[in-house]
C-alpha cells in the first residue's frame, strides 16, 4: 500500500527515539513530546489506529468534526489540534472532567457532556454539515448511533467509526457482530472502507462511510 | 437520572429552530451588569436545550447579532459550552451509585412480580379461552383480547398488569445499560451494566466493593454456600453471582475456579480504577482477556494436572 495520505497537521516525527504519529499542542496524558510535537499512540487512540493503518479518512485539516464519545479527551485532543472547530460529546461524568483539562488550552475544542444516542439533546449546540463524525463509543448500538447522527454530517462529509465487537456482545463472533453493525450502518450510510484494527485494537473495526 | 438534562425541556423541541445563543442577550450590547447573569444562562441554555435537528448555528448567531463574527460566536460557544459541561459533571457525579442499587433492585422485583402475576393471569385465562400459552408471552396473548364477561374482563386486565410490568423491567434494565458505565466504566466494560450493578449493589456500593479483597468478591453473591462451608457442611462455592460472566460460564468446569478467580481478580480492580480514579485502564482489559486465553487454552492441551498450576 502506498503511504497514507495524513491530514495537515499530523506528521511522522522522531520522538524519544522512534518515529510516530504526532500533533502539535498542549500534552494531555503524559504522552511523549518533542519540539512542541505530541505522539499520538495509535494503540490508545482507535483514530489514530486507523491513520496508522493507512485507512483513507479524508481528513486533509482544518475541518469541522462532532467527535462521540471523547471520554477523556485523549484522541479528541489530537483531533482538535488539526482540525477546526470539534464538538466532543461524552456521557459518562468522569472521564468528561479530564476532558475539561483536556479542553482548556484548545480554544475551538467544545466539550458537551450529552447522550450521543440522544442528538435532539445537542443540535441547539452542534453545527449542521460537518466535515467528519468521529465515533468511538463503548455501548451497545454503536450503528445505530452513527445513524442517528447522521443528520449532523455534510452530504460529502465522512463518518469515521470503530466498532468494538465486545460492546455489542461479548459472547458472539466479532466478525457476525461487525457485519450486523455494517447492515443497520448501510441504511444511512455509503462504507466506503472497512478495516480490523486489531493490530492496535482487539477485536475493533474502523469504518469510512459517507451519508446516502 | 441520565435523563434529566433532556427531560424538561423535551416537550419543548421545536422544529429545530431555536439555538442554544437564541433568546441570550449580544456580546456587543451587554453591559457589565447583565453580564454576570449572562454566562449561567447560556450555560444552562447549552444543557437544556433541544433540537430536532442542528443548523449552521455560527452563521445564524452572526446574522441575530449574538456575535459580531464567527471567531467570536466560538468564543462564547467555548465559554457556554465549558461551564455547562462542568457544572453538569459536579452534579452528574453526585447522580450515584445508590440510584444504581435501586435500579437494580426494583428490577428484579419487577421481573419477580412480572413472572408470578403473569403466571396467575394465564392460569386464570386458560380456564376462559382456548389455547392460553404460559409465562409473559402468553399474558401479552390474553391481555390483546377483547373480553366478554365481567370475569374476562378481569384476567385480561391482570394479563395487562403483568405485560405493563415486564415492560418496566425492560425500562429499568435499559437505565441500567445507560447508568451503569457512568458510575463505574471499567467495571461495567469488564462485566457488562447489569453485573457490574448487580455486585456493586450486593457490596453495598462502589466504594465498599472497590475495598473487598478479591476473594469476597469472587463469591458475592452465594452467601449461602459460603456459610454453609464455613459451618463445615459444604466444600467451598467457586463463584457466586460472577458465574453469570461469559468467562465463567462458558470455561469448562474443570477450570471454572481458576476463570472465576480470574476474572474477580480483575473485577475488584477494575472497582477500584472506578471509584479511585474513574478513568478507562485498557491494560486492565487486555490482561484479563490474556489471563483467560490461558485458561481456555488448558482444555485444548488437557494436561491432566495443569487445572490448578500456574495460577497466582
Amino acid at each position: 500500500m502506498s503511504e497514507p495520505t495524513l491530514p495537515d497537521g499530523v506528521e511522522r516525527r522522531e520522538i524519544a527515539g522512534e518515529e510516530r504519529l504526532a500533533t502539535r499542542g498542549e500534552p494531555v496524558y503524559g504522552e511523549p513530546t518533542a519540539d512542541g510535537w505530541r505522539a499520538w499512540d495509535p494503540e490508545r487512540s482507535k483514530l489514530g489506529g486507523m491513520l496508522e493503518l493507512g485507512l483513507e479518512t479524508g481528513l486533509t485539516g482544518g475541518e469541522t468534526v462532532l467527535y462521540l464519545g471523547a471520554a477523556s479527551g485523549t484522541t479528541v485532543s489530537h483531533v482538535a489540534d488539526f482540525a477546526g472547530p470539534t464538538y466532543a460529546v461524552e456521557f459518562a461524568p468522569r472521564p468528561a472532567r479530564d476532558l475539561l483539562d483536556a479542553a482548556a488550552p484548545r480554544d475551538r475544542l467544545f466539550p458537551l457532556l450529552k447522550d450521543a444516542r440522544k442528538p435532539e439533546t445537542y443540535a441547539h449546540v452542534v453545527e449542521r454539515d460537518v466535515d467528519a463524525v468521529v465515533q468511538d463509543v463503548a455501548t451497545r448500538g454503536q450503528a445505530e448511533v452513527a445513524a442517528r447522527n447522521a443528520r449532523f454530517l455534510a452530504d460529502d462529509g465522512r463518518l469515521l467509526l470503530a466498532i468494538k465487537a465486545r460492546s455489542e456482545d461479548v459472547t458472539a463472533a466479532p466478525e457476525a457482530v461487525f457485519e450486523g453493525a455494517l447492515d443497520r450502518l448501510r441504511e444511512a450510510y455509503e462504507i466506503v472502507e472497512t478495516r480490523r484494527l486489531d493490530r492496535f485494537h482487539e477485536d475493533h473495526l474502523g469504518v469510512v462511510a459517507t451519508p446516502k | 437520572m441520565s435523563d434529566t438534562d433532556a427531560g424538561p425541556d423535551a416537550s419543548a423541541a421545536s422544529d429545530g429552530a431555536e439555538g442554544w445563543f437564541e433568546a441570550l442577550p449580544s456580546g456587543a450590547t451587554e453591559d457589565t451588569d447583565t453580564e454576570s447573569d449572562a454566562a449561567p444562562r447560556a450555560a444552562a441554555r447549552v444543557r437544556e436545550g433541544t433540537a430536532a435537528s442542528p443548523a449552521d448555528w455560527a452563521v445564524r448567531a452572526v446574522e441575530s447579532g449574538f456575535a459580531a463574527g464567527a471567531d467570536e460566536y466560538y468564543d462564547r460557544l467555548k465559554a457556554a459550552a465549558t461551564r455547562a459541561t462542568r457544572e453538569a459533571v459536579r452534579e452528574r457525579e453526585r447522580a450515584d451509585d445508590a440510584q444504581l442499587i435501586h435500579a437494580v433492585r426494583a428490577m428484579d422485583d419487577a421481573e419477580r412480580t412480572a413472572n408470578e402475576l403473569a403466571e396467575r393471569a394465564v392460569e386464570w385465562a386458560g380456564s376462559l379461552f382456548d389455547e392460553v400459552e404460559p409465562g409473559i408471552e402468553g399474558a401479552r396473548a390474553v391481555a390483546a383480547r377483547e373480553p366478554e364477561s365481567e370475569v374476562e374482563r378481569r384476567a385480561v386486565s391482570l394479563a395487562a398488569r403483568a405485560a405493563e410490568l415486564d415492560d418496566e423491567r425492560a425500562e429499568l434494565a435499559e437505565t441500567i445499560g445507560r447508568t451503569a458505565p457512568a458510575v463505574a466504566p471499567n467495571l461495567s466494560e469488564m462485566a457488562g451494566p447489569e453485573l457490574a450493578a448487580r455486585l456493586i449493589a450486593l457490596a453495598g456500593g462502589l466504594e465498599s466493593l472497590a475495598k473487598k479483597p478479591s476473594g469476597t468478591v469472587q463469591v458475592l453473591g452465594a452467601e449461602d454456600a459460603l456459610f454453609a462451608h464455613l459451618s463445615g457442611r459444604a466444600p467451598s462455592p467457586k463463584h457466586g453471582i460472577i458465574y453469570t460472566h461469559e468467562y465463567v460460564r462458558g470455561t469448562r468446569p474443570a477450570d471454572r475456579g481458576s476463570a472465576a478467580r480470574a476474572l474477580a481478580g480483575k473485577l475488584t480492580l477494575a472497582a477500584r480504577a472506578d471509584h479511585y480514579a474513574g478513568e478507562r485502564r485498557s491494560q486492565l482489559h487486555a490482561d484479563l482477556r490474556e489471563r483467560m486465553a490461558t485458561i481456555r487454552a488448558r482444555a485444548d492441551t488437557d494436561e491432566p494436572d495443569a487445572a490448578e498450576a500456574g495460577d497466582e
